[in-house]
């Protein structure tokens, strides 16, 4: 163990037994965080059961801490403009998704249609289902991110957080809350669902930022 | 739901792989000799394959054992058209040695401290972080009363079924209930058909008692519906926790 060790600070990992892997093709690897591996397939994953989400009565609301800024109902909220995202997508559980399609409604938009200058740095993204989880406010402005309502050109399924999803691509998709009904500022960077246990508070895959520890 | 701060440790770690045994035909336990901190019961570990040319592929397994065992047991289900499942069946043996990470995660946990009653619900290789809460549950001193749903295609393809099968007989608090949907059904209690919404308002009834807190693991596909039944059933959301794999199909 302790020549492993000395081997292992020096940033070379020995090579498993007969292991061979399955490279993906140039072109696929680079689009490729490290640590993640492609799927074709779109997998599910969620803390608990789908919630059921009532458009009659589904509001989006931005809160600065207890105080609601502003509020829309679905018909309301498809008035607002739409803008079409087309990339990759990483989850920390190591898939990647190539080339996906969403549309919705950026948080640039949607601040400037209420006129919300961002009081705070930090928010949290709310869910149905009492999920949130924790994201500076710099990397939802510019285009970075939107509340997204259709995938592949259809509404959003339920398993995959519809009728609408926070979509920030590029942080693991965690941060991209299903079944969102809010945004609330807050005063500091306060953990979310996951990093309360044991995630990290960031999330960038290109720096392979999964679990708290992570550098 | 109380939150548990879990911190991963940022290191790899080399463990050796001291045993395998097969469990049933696609599923094998793999013991490995580890220095990571014992686990929690329903944690998971990430493992890293090495090729000779430095190309590296990683995954997700849950832990089997009980927290505290010598050997850490993962059980693996081997996928067709896996990259790293098909290298622990057919390549690894005794004495190799792989990397791993962990252990990871705090929502999908039981602590002897939880208590219950606790309601488990498994599909196929969904059983494995399941079987650690049973192994968890077993070893704790005070006990509160567990019920195990699982199903599998048929009878040989429920992993752990002999050593569930003896912790049914020796603890009247463990309720183990199989149901196989390509296969016959080898108890009186068991079912040979899908874990629908009329099979689970019946294994409840029958159990009698309200959980704290339900898992289940499985597929997207089963996962859901089970999940989607209990709440139709009146079981309240809050309460139940799901680990899945795979997508919609």
């Amino acid at each position: 163990m302790a020549s492993y060790d000395a081997i292992e600070r020096q940033g070379y990992v020995m090579s498993t037994r007969g292991f061979v892997g399955r490279r993906p093709s140039d072109e696929v690897a680079q689009r490729l965080p490290p640590g993640q591996y492609r799927t074709e397939d779109f997998p599910v994953l969620a803390k608990g059961p789908t919630p059921c989400v009532d458009l009659a009565t589904w509001r989006f609301t931005i809160n600065h801490g207890p105080q609601p800024l502003a509020s829309w109902t679905w018909a309301e909220f498809e008035t607002l403009p739409q803008t079409i995202w087309r990339g990759d997508i990483h989850c920390v559980t190591k898939w990647s998704k190539l080339d996906t399609t969403w549309s919705g409604v950026t948080i640039d938009d949607l601040f400037q249609g209420a006129s919300i200058t961002p009081p705070s740095a930090y928010l949290l993204a709310e869910s149905h289902d009492d999920y949130d989880t924790n994201l500076p406010v710099v990397d939802l402005l510019g285009g970075k991110a939107m509340i997204a309502t259709r995938f592949a050109g259809a509404p959003l399924e339920a398993e995959h957080g519809g009728p609408a999803r926070l979509l920030v691509p590029h942080l693991y998709f965690w941060k991209s809350a299903k079944w969102i009904k809010g945004l609330r500022f807050t005063a500091r960077d306060e953990a979310g669902f996951w990093e309360l246990r044991g995630y990290h508070m960031y999330g960038d895959p290109w720096r392979e930022q999964r679990y708290t520890n992570d550098p | 739901m109380t939150a548990d701060v879990s911190v991963a440790p940022a290191r790899w770690q080399r463990a050796a792989i001291e045993r395998i045994a097969r469990q049933t035909p696609r599923v094998i336990s793999v013991f490995l000799r580890t220095r990571l901190e014992a686990h929690v019961a329903g944690q998971h570990v990430d493992v890293r394959l090495t090729a000779p040319d430095g190309y590296q592929a990683q995954r997700s397994y849950s832990i089997a054992s009980a927290p505290g065992a010598e050997l850490m047991e993962l059980a693996i289900e081997r996928l067709e058209d896996g990259e790293v499942s098909p290298f622990f069946h057919d390549v690894a043996r005794p004495g190799d040695t792989i990397e791993v990470r962990g252990p990871i995660g705090g929502h999908f946990v039981w602590r002897a401290q939880d208590g219950g009653p606790i309601v488990l619900i498994a599909g196929g290789s969904g059983i494995v972080p399941l079987m650690s809460i049973v192994r968890s549950w077993s070893a704790a001193e005070a006990k509160t009363a567990v019920l195990l749903i699982y199903s599998a295609r048929t009878w040989e393809e429920l992993v752990f079924r002999d050593e569930l099968l003896v912790t049914r007989a020796r603890d009247s608090d463990f309720g183990f209930i199989a149901t196989t949907t390509r296969g016959p059904r080898h108890r009186p209690e068991d079912f040979d058909r899908r874990l629908d919404r009329s099979l689970l308002r019946g294994v409840l009834a029958q159990w009698g008692r309200s959980p704290r807190d339900v898992y289940i693991c499985g597929s997207n596909v089963f996962v859901e519906a089970v999940a989607s039944s209990l709440v139709l059933e009146a079981v309240p959301p809050g309460i139940i926790r799901t680990e899945r794999f795979g997508g919609k199909d």
